[in-house]
């Protein structure tokens, strides 16, 4: 019986340890917080162009993540990129309405995210409000399209 | 106790692939005695236990216990009836993963509600009477031949079943365990007033304990009768099995060409086999 | 010419009868899955599968962690050296868990697995079956098949995804040695970069659920092997040999299958 009890304690202690290895994984590895959906706030930004922007990309403000993109799609009355943001629910109320938000790069080839920065009027953003001054994504084709025909003008 | 047979074997036909083992067995197996089935190896001895078990389904004919068709039976009444039944393995078949003690506790706790006290002492008892209650801690690994097939014993008993199957009893054992072995079937059998079916070739150690004996070959019963009778059969397949004779009816060689055309026929043609 | 197109026709035959004869083993051995994984677990049913859990995970433990942390390490060394041409060495952590957590860590526990425990459990049930055990336990009026089968099966469900969640965390972790301590990405990095890429659901989710479809082909592999050989001790050999050929084959195939539903946008 005795060995039958260790076996036991071996085969629980490895039950335990495949949980810890799933949490450990949800928490450091996908970077996972314990506290998500209820504790979030959503925005909408249109953009003409969004380049390479996926769905649950960082969404920053000064560099810190505040949120993730939580949907992209196609608004076919314009033909534009309507993103759908989530953010900390610290920040409803706090953000004037004409913050700006752009897509920027990480690096040169890095992923792409959104960036959020203040503006200063004095109404805020609630709720389901849409962010009037968006900035779209750099495509490098277009760039060096344009320096082009610039040189050639000139 | 009624005199109706216990087992009736009715036009049984069996065959495997191309090769037919049975063709046509009747047998009646009396409540209460031992009855052995004879006959040279290779007649399939083994599968007419496992017909009989319910392991195989033959071809034709059926095999009643006690008034049910086995094979006819559900899976579940096929349990049930196996529950009255005890089969003893060439080889014991103890569990590997289990000791002596608790192999044969093992048909006791899957099929009785019993507490382990009572567990306990059921089982000490059936070690007893196969005289290895000192052995009880052992694992069927460090057990010989023989000590392995009387705890398969002690466990094919447990459930004080009505129907003993035993294969292959005597073979590969040292005449000592031998004869503890004959001993045993002999008394179990008296004292528990059982049905008994043996599968053996050893003649004489179960001439001395059978009370009705089948000899079959060629798939089919060549004779029956009581010990003394069979000893004094004048069916020279009977006799040559009795009394052991190496060359007869059932032939020495395996069916060949002649030994001179295979030799000499094959050499002079220029060919080699 | 006549004896050529019978020669080509009996060919044909026997390629027809081989295909036959596969369809039904398949046949048998979904019957054999259906009757043994379904069933109400007997009394000590719970201890019985206590101790295959034991056999087949606590024991296959320490050949998975200690792969995984290779794979890891040497996962970290070789992103490192392409990566770094790219000056993009901070997504280290990103490619060493994604690689890990969808592909790697299923499929190399799931080949270890087959190799460790499903070649045990068809030599064990195989060895049961040519001494008679299961026989004897059905005259016993025991179903093998829920008493010696069933735990086996059950163990082997469980074990495996939790072999696969500790492969790729040992993974992570031994990439985070090389990459990190060794190489000296920057630690914030390695992390923030894995956490911004991998999905829960999308990949540990997904890792997971083909963990555990590569546990019941595994598993399901090895025990029929055992419970469907010739009982001789060449059969035994012949089952063990083909139980860790058929499960390699069948992971890596499924793998090719199950990757292209679940990230390939199928």
């Amino acid at each position: 019986m005795k060995r039958s009890k260790t076996m036991e304690f071996g085969v629980g202690l490895f039950m335990l340890a495949g949980i810890l290895g799933l949490v450990f994984l949800g928490l450091r590895v996908s970077g996972m917080t314990l506290s998500t959906s209820s504790d979030t706030f959503r925005l909408e930004a249109s953009f003409s162009n969004i380049g390479s922007l996926k769905p649950r990309a960082r969404v920053t403000m000064a560099g810190v993540t505040v949120g993730r993109v939580e949907a992209i799609e196609l608004d076919t009355e314009w033909y534009d990129a309507r993103v759908v943001l989530s953010l900390d629910s610290d920040l409803e109320g706090q953000l004037s309405q004409d913050t700006t938000a752009a897509i920027l790069t990480a690096g040169l080839l890095g992923e792409q995210y959104i960036g959020l920065s203040v503006g200063g009027a004095p109404e805020v953003l609630e709720e389901g409000d849409v962010i009037r001054d968006t900035q779209s994504a750099l495509v490098l084709e277009e760039l060096i399209q344009q320096f082009v025909s610039n040189m050639v003008t000139n | 106790m009624t005199d109706a047979p216990f087992i009736e074997i009715e036009d049984l036909y069996f065959s495997r692939g191309d090769h037919d083992i049975f063709r046509g067995i009747n047998m009646t197996i009396s409540r209460g005695q031992v009855t052995a089935i004879m006959g040279p190896s290779g007649t399939g001895k083994t599968t007419l236990l496992k017909l009989i078990g319910g392991q195989l389904t033959p071809d034709r004919g059926r095999v009643l216990i006690d008034g049910q068709d086995v094979h006819r039976l559900s899976r579940k009444a096929l349990f049930t009836l196996r529950k009255r039944m005890g089969m003893l393995f060439q080889s014991g078949a103890l569990f590997s993963d289990l000791d002596v003690f608790e192999n044969v506790a093992f048909p006791l706790r899957v099929h009785t509600d019993l507490p382990d006290p009572m567990i306990r002492d059921l089982v000490l008892l059936k070690l007893q009477a196969v005289g290895l209650r000192g052995a009880r801690h052992l694992s069927p690994a460090e057990l010989s031949g023989g000590m392995a097939r009387r705890v398969a014993l002690a466990r094919a008993v447990a459930l004080d079943p009505e129907l003993i199957l035993y294969d292959e009893p005597f073979v590969g054992q040292d005449p000592i365990s031998m004869g503890v072995l004959v001993q045993l079937i002999k008394r179990l059998n008296q004292a528990l007033s059982l049905t008994s079916v043996i599968v053996s070739h050893d003649i004489k150690e179960t001439l001395s304990i059978a009370d009705y004996l089948y000899l079959i070959a060629d798939g089919q019963v060549v004779a029956s009768g009581t010990p003394r009778t069979l000893d004094t059969n004048q069916d020279p397949r009977v006799s040559q099995f009795i009394h052991g004779e190496p060359d007869g009816p059932v032939p020495f060689h395996y069916p060949a060409e002649t030994l001179y055309r295979d030799i000499l026929g094959q050499a002079s043609a220029g060919k080699v086999r | 010419m006549q004896s050529n197109i019978k020669h080509a026709i009996s060919h044909v035959a026997r390629l027809g009868q081989k295909g036959c004869d596969a369809l039904e083993s398949l046949g048998r051995a979904g019957v054999f899955l259906a009757q043994s994984a379904v069933g109400v677990p007997s009394r000590e049913g719970w201890s019985l599968w206590l101790r295959q859990v034991h056999f087949v995970g606590v024991l296959s433990l320490a050949i998975v962690l200690v792969s995984g942390l290779f794979i890891g390490m040497v996962l970290a060394l070789q992103g490192y050296t392409i990566l770094v041409d790219f000056g993009a060495e901070q997504a280290l952590g990103q490619m060493v868990a994604l690689s890990l957590l969808r592909e790697l860590a299923p499929v190399v526990a799931a080949l270890l697995f087959a190799g460790r425990a499903g070649s045990a459990l068809t030599a064990e049930i195989g060895l049961m079956k040519a001494t008679e055990q299961l026989t004897s336990m059905e005259m016993i009026g025991v179903d093998p098949l829920r008493r010696v089968v069933a735990p086996r099966l059950w163990a082997g469900f469980v074990a495996l995804p939790i072999l696969t969640v500790g492969f790729s965390v040992v993974g992570i972790w031994g990439g985070y040695l090389v990459g990190v301590e060794w190489l000296g990405v920057f630690e914030g990095s390695y992390w923030s970069n894995m956490q911004a890429s991998v999905s829960f659901v999308d990949d540990i989710g997904n890792g997971i659920i083909k963990s555990l479809v590569f546990a019941v082909v595994v598993t399901w592999i090895a025990v029929f092997q055992g419970y469907d050989l010739v009982p001789t001790s060449e059969g035994i050999s012949r089952a063990t040999t083909r139980t860790v050929v058929y499960s390699s084959l069948a992971v890596l195939g499924l793998d090719f299958v199950l990757t292209a539903v679940m990230f390939g946008g199928l």
